[in-house]
């Protein structure tokens, strides 16, 4: 509530501060201008008092009467103000005094030439003197001094009424900035407080109230209830779209493990019951042979040969196939593996395939990678074994084994002399038993490049490869380098 | 000693052509020994101790234990952990033979306690040679372990 307090208190001040200043300015005014004429009516009294002395004196004057010029100036009791009255001769002498008080007698006051007449003040009195004329000839002075007591006190007075004013009004103030706080400040505090209410429970259902009747007020409530329900409906609607994101990651992922279980069941199954009848068969073709091979000729010999020819291939296939599976779901656990150490124990794997032949290697240093190195040394010994195997028609082999260091990625390459092949059919070569030579002219079942995908692949990385017919070929495999050193 | 004296094999197989072509390979083999079969789990059960269809046969004792992986009714596992687990009949020796190369069967069965894995080769020459090797270490090299007593006595249900 500290702001509402705020905006409010500052609504109050500034309301009671020109309340305030308006009405000293005014009373100010007023009283200047009532002091103004009252003491011009005081002026105006004071010497027309002092012109009646004059000339109700003139005779005692004459006379030298100062016993009658003493109850002209008894006269002046009837003014309440006049406090001390005098009348002097020309020659100074105090001729006749009145006093109220019984104050010190007043000196003679010195004419400038020529005057007539002579006004003064001081603090606390007015003074007025005149000189008493007989036929032109002036034949004395009087002199009254009046005091302001009159206007102190209706100064006072004045004040009083202007305090009270003040006072009364400054109370009216506040009740009106009391009543304008509830239509200004009431409202505004209440958007506040939704705001901060909204800002601290992340509720955009809340909703700040109509309070006030001013244009503004309502276009700044409407305005902060329409942001909220934007918010509301954007917020409702992203839950949803994550919602429903869940439910089909969910899905999917169930999805995913009854494949995946069942994928698991039948290579179990693939492996356990394909492989049965095949023993059968070679073992029957076997025991036919034991028990009536005799009796039989040259070609059908031949044919129980080809029978368990065939089944012992199948049971080829089926473990190759069984192999790729389980490469799929195997689990990569990468560390840190020299590719230079793994070649070389690749090219160990692969020694018995080399057979005598003449094989010129070139293997460069390669670098480090982060791989797995049960699963890439298939890889290796794949492409080392493939290049040996298609480079057994040449009477020199190359084989070349070497990498490039690109941006985020190792790739290596294994290049040969070898038969090559039509570039047409390249993306045959990683395919599952996909093979690009009959299997008279080269051994192999064609699994081996599609293993070879497969792991790099589950490394992240890619493969490919290049050649042509007679030409040799070279086979690309990437592997993403955080960190691969040269 | 004769035949009749030699201790027994059983061989736990519900395939009629992979057992005819292992009692081929054991002949073949001149193997001496009496071979029992039971044609699953349950069958196999029932041998070892001696109840149902083999309640009135008489004990004898074994020098081997051949068992299929993939049986019906009662697996080969579930057989294996049965012999494994009653203190008289853990110490025969179990030897499964098996079409799956699965390492998930090979880990169990070793874990069940099994005392040796073989995998059916498919081509039959291969096969031959290690029904041979299995029926020469089994039943002739190897020592069997002294039979308790309690595992003559047939009559457990």
């Amino acid at each position: 509530m500290q702001r509402h307090g705020s905006i409010s208190r500052r609504l109050t001040w500034m309301n009671m501060l020109v309340s305030g200043i308006a009405l000293l300015i005014a009373g100010v005014a007023f009283a200047a201008y009532d002091l103004a004429t009252f003491r011009s009516a005081m002026v105006r009294d004071l010497s027309t008092e002092a012109s009646m002395v004059a000339s109700n004196s003139v005779a005692a004057l004459l006379f030298n009467d100062s016993h009658a010029a003493e109850e002209t100036l008894g006269a002046l009791r009837a003014s309440a103000s006049v406090v001390r009255a005098q009348i002097y001769t020309t020659d100074g002498r105090l001729f006749a005094a009145y006093s109220r008080d019984g104050s010190a007698p007043l000196p003679m006051p010195q004419f400038a030439p020529g005057a007539t007449e002579m006004l003064a003040f001081d603090a606390s009195s007015a003074y007025v003197a005149r000189v008493i004329t007989s036929d032109g000839a002036p034949v004395g002075i009087v002199r009254i001094r009046a005091d302001l007591q009159a206007m102190y006190v209706r100064l006072g007075r004045f004040a009083l009424i202007v305090a009270a004013v003040l006072v009364l009004s400054l109370a009216g103030a506040l009740l009106v900035s009391r009543v304008s706080q509830r239509a200004i400040s009431g409202p505004l505090a209440a958007v506040a407080a939704s705001a901060r209410q909204v800002s601290q429970a992340k509720d955009y259902g809340i909703r700040a109230p109509h309070v006030g009747t001013a244009y503004e007020l309502t276009v700044l409530v409407d305005s902060f209830n329409e942001m909220l329900a934007e918010i509301q409906a954007r917020d409702r609607s992203l839950q949803q779209a994550h919602d429903q994101l869940e439910a089909r990651v969910r899905e999917r992922t169930e999805e995913l493990h009854a494949i995946n279980s069942e994928l698991e069941a039948f290579t179990y199954s693939v492996s356990h019951d394909l492989r049965a009848p095949l023993r059968h068969i070679t073992g029957f073709a076997s025991l036919l042979e034991q028990e009536a091979g005799a009796a039989f000729n040259e070609q059908a010999r031949r044919h129980l040969t080809t029978i368990t020819g065939a089944a012992s291939r199948m049971a080829t296939l089926i473990d190759d196939l069984l192999a790729f599976s389980r490469m799929g779901r195997a689990t990569v656990t990468k560390r840190r593996v020299d590719l230079s150490q793994l070649v070389r124990e690749a090219r160990g794997e692969v020694w018995t395939d080399v057979d005598g032949r003449r094989i010129t290697w070139e293997v460069h240093e390669l670098p480090h990678v982060d791989a797995d190195p049960s699963l890439l040394r298939p890889v290796m010994v794949n492409l080392l074994s493939n290049a040996i195997k298609y480079t057994s028609t040449r009477d020199e082999a190359r084989i070349e084994v070497g990498s490039e260091v690109r941006q985020g990625e190792v790739v290596v390459f294994v290049r040969d002399n070898g038969v090559g092949f039509d570039m047409a059919y390249a993306h045959k070569l990683f395919g599952v038993f996909q093979r690009l030579h009959r299997a008279d002219e080269f051994g192999g079942t064609g699994i081996g490049l599609a293993n070879v995908r497969r792991i790099v692949q589950r490394h992240g990385g890619r493969t490919w490869a290049e050649g042509a017919v007679g030409a040799g070929a070279t086979f690309y495999f990437s592997l993403p380098s955080q960190g691969a050193a040269a | 000693m004769t035949a009749a004296d030699l201790p027994h094999i059983l061989i736990a197989e519900d395939s009629n052509n992979d057992l005819e072509l292992t009692l081929a390979a054991l002949r073949s083999h001149r193997v001496a020994n009496e071979v029992d079969v039971a044609h699953d789990g349950a069958e196999a059960l029932d041998y070892l101790y001696r109840r149902g269809a083999y309640a009135q046969l008489a004990p004898a004792p074994l020098a081997l234990v051949l068992l299929d992986l993939k049986m019906p009714k009662v697996d080969g596992l579930e057989v294996l952990r049965q012999i494994k687990s009653d203190p008289a009949l853990r110490l025969t020796p179990v030897v499964m033979l098996t079409s799956s190369r699965e390492e998930i069967d090979l880990v169990r069965s070793y874990e069940l306690g099994v005392n040796a894995y073989v995998v059916k080769p498919v081509a039959f020459g291969q096969f031959m040679e290690a029904v041979k090797q299995l029926g020469a270490f089994w039943a002739v090299l190897n020592e069997r372990p002294p039979m308790p007593a309690a595992s003559s006595g047939g009559n457990r249900a």
